[in-house]
């Protein structure tokens, strides 16, 4: 510590809170980027963060039979104005089980748009396990717009195994996710993704997952809520390009004037690929909030709480 | 305690507007075990919903310990003391049974404290505390869940609506004591929709509804012999004459 030149302050130790759950330094491997550079950054003995050469992100590197180890690689933008994109790619080695938190979060107090868009590329090794956590976050009053536009690009060797947890609760103005996954043999992806949108929101996730190996199987599920004038768009692809297993569902509860858009397309590339698709769009049952009012809540109490459930 | 005056409720359907409830007067008094029964149809849930106040009457007056709510919401009248037990409860994704009981307390609940409530119902209460209120749950287990809830508000007034239904031959004793030591530890009234004789042998009175009116109402030992071993607890022919 103390060779990077930026310092965490008291706002990006919150945000740092939203996004990592982290309240100190967390243990094992991180790298903590700030307002465009590397704040802090700590390497184990199995897990090695380096900096690309041309400065445009960094490379984690996890030594083949890791076990229990987890890597925290946080960004958070509190300056007006800021607009980066930063290349973060993860070498998961053979038989390694381990869990990985990234997230960003913006505070945008003045009236530039900030924007962070990170390109995380997983390669996952032979038979390796990884949890991979996502939060994104946004506050600041400022007018300034924040914009995430997340790519995240996997590939997945023979036997492994990812579990992506993918949140958007507040604050965020724009967003564009992408989600490429191409999965060899026996390799199983689940992605749970969470998105509340208000206010003029506008969020986008596309998922393609390509299943390419034998007895690949995934399973995308995003839970969504839309409230006051925002948009959301959630697009599903699946390939089955072989005997594989893939099962994709929305769920949104839209209320006020949002709108919501699903997109499902399953493409069955061989006659033992088994595909699904559920999408249920819908507002909060109406017997939901009635029976939360017999227990006393307001309307609006039982509202956020059926929201909240959901989302959980 | 609780007062219906004159209760009319009328929907809309096909055929224009159908009464549901007609002109229906009933008292409710401080620390009553009071059982509701009669045929199928015959307006009983409707009656619940009104007291609750998820319908509101046509026309008449609903008093509350004096207090007329007639016009009050679901809220207010379950602030006010006022529970409800669904005949068919609602299923929550992601709400988890935990939170349903502790938002039915209105406190911030210990698990071991809401764990009681469970355990009341018969429900192995570390084995549901985190089950989520969604489809996975079975008929039964929803059901207790249901009642749970409104042991967990203890009110001064409890509407159960068929409680019974769907619940095991093993755990029904269960639940008759429940009931009884509801009454013997609130002075409070309890007020059950019931189609089995055993919820109606535990009860200080007995209101049969039939087409949106009370045909008979009394004791238990006045009203039991009257219905039972007669056609008139459930008359089949009543329901499909309609
Ligand atoms: N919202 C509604 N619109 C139209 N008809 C209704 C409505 N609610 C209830 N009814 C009708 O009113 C009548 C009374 O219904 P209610 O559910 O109160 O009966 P019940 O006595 O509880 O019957 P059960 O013993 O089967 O539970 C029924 O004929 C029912 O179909
Ligand atoms: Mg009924």
């Amino acid at each position: 510590m103390g060779q990077f030149d930026q310092k965490i302050d008291a706002i990006q130790m919150r945000i740092l809170e939203e996004v990592a759950g982290l309240h100190e330094v967390p243990e094992g491997a991180y790298n903590i980027r700030a307002n465009g550079k590397t704040a802090e950054r700590s390497t184990t003995a199995n897990i090695d963060i380096v900096s690309k050469e041309d400065g445009s992100g960094i490379d984690i590197k996890i030594r083949p039979f890791t076990k229990h180890e987890s890597v925290h690689i946080p960004v958070v933008l509190s300056e007006s104005g800021l607009t980066e994109t930063v290349y973060n790619d993860f070498y998961i080695g053979e038989g390694s089980d381990v869990v990985i938190v990234a997230g960003c979060g913006i505070h945008n107090c003045g009236d530039q748009k900030s924007e962070h868009d990170g390109i995380h590329r997983f390669f996952v090794g032979k038979n390796a396990k990884v949890k991979y956590v996502e939060k994104h976050y946004g506050e600041g009053d400022g007018k300034g717009q924040r914009i995430l536009n997340p790519v995240t690009e996997v590939t997945m060797e023979e036997g492994s195994y990812m579990e992506m947890e993918m949140v958007q609760i507040k604050g965020v103005d724009s967003t564009k996710r992408t989600t490429v996954a191409d999965l060899d043999k026996n390799a199983k992806l689940i992605v749970r993704e969470r998105l509340l949108t208000h206010g003029s929101q506008d969020a986008e996730s596309s998922f393609v997952v390509n299943l390419n190996g034998e007895d690949a199987s995934a399973d995308v599920v995003s839970r969504s809520v839309a409230k006051e004038h925002s948009h959301q768009k959630f697009v599903s692809q699946i390939n089955g390009n072989t005997r594989c297993a893939g099962h994709t569902e929305c769920d949104a509860i839209i209320m006020d004037d949002a709108k919501i858009v699903a997109v499902p397309e399953l493409t069955a590339n061989d006659v033992d690929a088994a595909l699904i698709h559920e999408a249920a769009i819908g507002k909060i049952a109406g017997e939901q909030i009635i029976k939360l009012m017999t227990l006393g809540l307001t309307e609006e109490e039982a509202e956020a709480q059926i929201v909240n459930g959901f989302l959980k | 305690m609780l007062t219906l005056e004159n209760i009319s409720f009328d929907v809309k359907g096909e055929g224009g507007e159908k009464e549901i409830i007609k002109n229906l007067s009933l008292t409710i008094d401080e620390g009553k075990f009071v059982v509701i029964t009669g045929p199928n149809g015959g307006g009983k849930s409707t009656l619940a919903k009104l007291i609750a106040g998820i319908y509101k009457p046509t026309s008449g007056r609903i008093l509350f310990n004096e207090t007329d709510i007639t016009e009050a919401g679901i809220t207010e009248r379950a602030n006010m003391g006022i529970s409800f037990a669904f005949q068919q409860p609602v299923r929550f994704k992601g709400v988890q049974v935990l939170d349903l009981i502790r938002l039915a307390a209105k406190k911030k609940l210990s698990a071991a404290d809401a764990c009681q409530y469970l355990s009341e119902v018969g429900l192995c209460a570390k084995d549901y505390i985190n089950r989520e209120v969604n489809g996975s749950l079975s008929g039964g287990e929803l059901k207790r869940i249901e009642i749970a809830t409104v042991l967990a508000r203890n009110t001064q007034l409890s509407v159960f609506d068929e409680p019974e239904a769907g619940i095991d031959l093993w755990s029904f004793q269960n639940l008759i004591q429940v009931f009884e030591r509801m009454r013997e530890s609130t002075n409070g009234s309890i007020l059950i929709i019931s189609h089995q004789e055993r919820i109606l042998n535990i009860a200080d009175e007995i209101v049969v509804i039939a087409d949106g009116q009370i045909t008979k109402k009394g004791s238990r030992d006045e009203i039991m012999p009257q219905i039972m071993g007669t056609a008139s607890a459930v008359d089949a022919c009543s329901v499909l004459n309609r």
